[in-house]
């Protein structure tokens, strides 16, 4: 592993996301639908609000009426479906790009080993993941500014968010180490991260224990709890472990494939 | 400095390197000619250990291409054919980029890039996106990746293709004048290249090797029958039975000739028959005009259309 390496291809990459205008695209659409399901989560979550003022009934939920389950939770679903859209738009491009145009034959005719371009690549990626979920805190600014929704479950959402974002790169930097076609990186992609946010739909049709083995690699599942204020070590393990085996599949891929 | 044993390669059940050996010294430029699809470009990605090879060894600089790549690719300059470059990026800041990934020191970076766009001829287009260059240019800095941090070997996958006849000059005039300095090894379709640059040259057909020599050596090699252009004046036919009675002479053959004065004749004498003396005997008895008289040598074209369909 050589550093210098990393940080330059690390760059290079980063530039072309900006030079191209994908970054921005991107993030534009992400931010774009995440703020008008916010706007909505807050839209009905102050109707709500302003009934139970009149309705005693109502007034009794003491969930509805409480900010964090009804807008700061769902919110973190909704981005993280988002979120689920837009990275295979981000990662179909990272290696197919460079072995459709040839520029990943020339890359390692230098001096570089195969997994600084793998970690380059998925740092590159993350920076520009992390610039478009940075912007979405506004949205829990505007709700501490406002009113007064406990903070930390905020921040492990966020934490969350980081992580489950980070699988989604690894799956789709895997998809895109397997053809030199970006749509099929796209599409392959898309099927690996749908296929793992599913699963838990199943729970309910299988035994309790592969239901509970189901609902552990299911990848959402661990957003849940996080997005609950428990920061419990084994979700982060969870991703974490995902990331390292897709970055791990990743580099076998371009070690194998070799035209 | 190069050396290659035994190196095969499969693509699936397609062979596409079959059972080739060849090594080359230090400051030689080696040329690989061959038809498309002989494999020349599969043997220069197992050199550049873009490609590990079926079986067989290859070594650049004394280190294995399959043990130590990171070694070799040290060693190496590469310019891949059809000159793949990041098309978003400026011609300096690429060159920059590749210098550091070669690992040059970060203070020698702007210099060395400097001087090498420089020797290349890329001063006009120095702060264009590499997306808006011409493709003579393209292949320009294509070279000049492959020479910074100044590399033993270069390694050129047809270098001149797509170029125009002043460009393809130029380039030709770079790699002459690299060779005093560096070992390289260019493949290419295109013969004149080869007897103008190279002082080996390897004929590959369909995976296998087919001639390995100097480029003279190889076109003596298919001399075996030294030939003749003669140009005279005189009756054609007359002529014509004139010359295939003379001893020594095994074939004549009438050629198209410049003027409408004279006849041309290529003859092709018996190994080791020499039948200038009486040619230019009856020549002078008939009272003949002489116009031209030439040896013509075996072209590289004509070694290689031999060789090559000798295999076939």
């Amino acid at each position: 592993m050589n550093i210098r390496s990393i940080g330059l291809i690390y760059r290079r990459e980063l530039g072309s996301y900006f030079s191209s205008h994908i970054a921005y695209v991107v993030i534009a659409v992400f931010l774009l639908v995440t703020g008008y399901f916010f706007y909505n989560l807050l839209a009905s979550f102050s109707v709500i609000s302003f009934q139970a003022q009149t309705n005693a009934m109502l007034a009794r939920q003491a969930n509805l009426l409480n900010i964090n389950e009804t807008v700061v939770r769902p919110l973190f679903g909704n981005i993280s479906i988002v979120m689920l859209l837009m990275t295979p738009f981000l990662t179909m491009r990272l290696i197919a790009e460079e072995r459709k145009s040839r520029t990943l034959e020339l890359l390692r005719s230098y001096p570089v080993s195969d997994i600084d371009v793998i970690l380059a690549k998925y740092f590159a990626c993350m920076t520009v993941l992390l610039a478009m979920i940075l912007p979405t805190l506004i949205y829990p600014i505007f709700l501490v500014t406002l009113g007064d929704p406990e903070v930390m479950p905020i921040a492990t959402g966020y934490l969350g968010l980081i992580l489950l974002g980070g699988t989604f790169i690894a799956v789709g930097l895997f998809a895109s180490s397997i053809t030199e076609n970006q749509i099929v990186a796209a599409s392959v992609s898309f099927g690996l991260l749908f296929c793992f946010w599913l699963l838990s739909y199943s729970v309910a049709f299988v035994s309790a224990g592969f239901g509970r083995f189901l609902t552990y690699i299911a990848i959402n599942e661990h957003l849940e709890s996080l997005a609950k204020g428990v920061l419990d070590s084994e979700d982060i393990i969870y991703y974490l472990g995902l990331i390292a085996l897709f970055l791990f599949l990743s580099l076998r891929s371009m070690e194998s494939k070799q035209w | 400095m190069i050396t290659v044993e035994k190196l095969v390669k499969d693509y699936g059940s397609h062979r596409a390197i079959d059972d080739i050996s060849f090594s080359m010294e230090e400051g030689e430029i080696l040329g690989f000619l061959g038809p498309n699809g002989a494999g020349k470009t599969t043997m220069m990605r197992i050199l550049t250990c873009c490609m590990p090879s079926t079986s067989g060894r290859a070594t650049v600089a004394g280190f294995d291409c399959l043990e130590d790549p990171l070694e070799v690719r040290r060693r190496i300059g590469y310019l891949p054919e059809r000159v793949p470059l990041y098309d978003d990026m400026r011609v300096s800041d690429y060159l920059a980029f590749v210098a550091g990934m070669k690992g040059m020191a970060s203070d020698l970076i702007s210099q060395s890039v400097k001087r090498t766009a420089e020797d290349c001829g890329l001063d006009d287009v120095y702060d264009r996106r590499i997306s808006n260059i011409s493709r003579g240019y393209r292949q320009r800095v294509g070279l000049a990746q492959a020479l910074l941090n100044d590399p033993e070997v270069l390694i050129l996958d047809e270098p001149t293709v797509g170029l125009d006849p002043g460009q393809i000059k130029e380039i030709r005039g770079l790699i002459k004048n690299l060779s005093d300095r560096h070992t390289i090894i260019l493949s290419t379709h295109i013969l004149p290249e080869v007897s103008l640059l190279c002082s080996k040259v390897v004929i590959i057909n369909q995976g296998k090797l087919v001639a390995m020599d100097t480029p003279e050596n190889l076109s003596a090699q298919v001399d075996d029958s030294s030939r003749l252009m003669l140009r005279l004046g005189g009756p054609v036919d007359q002529v014509e039975e004139a010359l295939g009675r003379v001893p020594g002479v095994i074939n004549v053959q009438r050629e198209e000739s410049p003027d409408s004065d004279s006849n041309a004749f290529s003859l092709d004498f018996a190994a080791g028959q020499n039948a200038r003396k009486d040619l230019q005997l009856l020549i002078a008895e008939k009272g003949w005009d002489l116009m031209e008289m030439r040896n013509l040598s075996a072209s590289l074209e004509d070694v290689f259309i031999k060789l090559v369909t000798r295999e076939d």
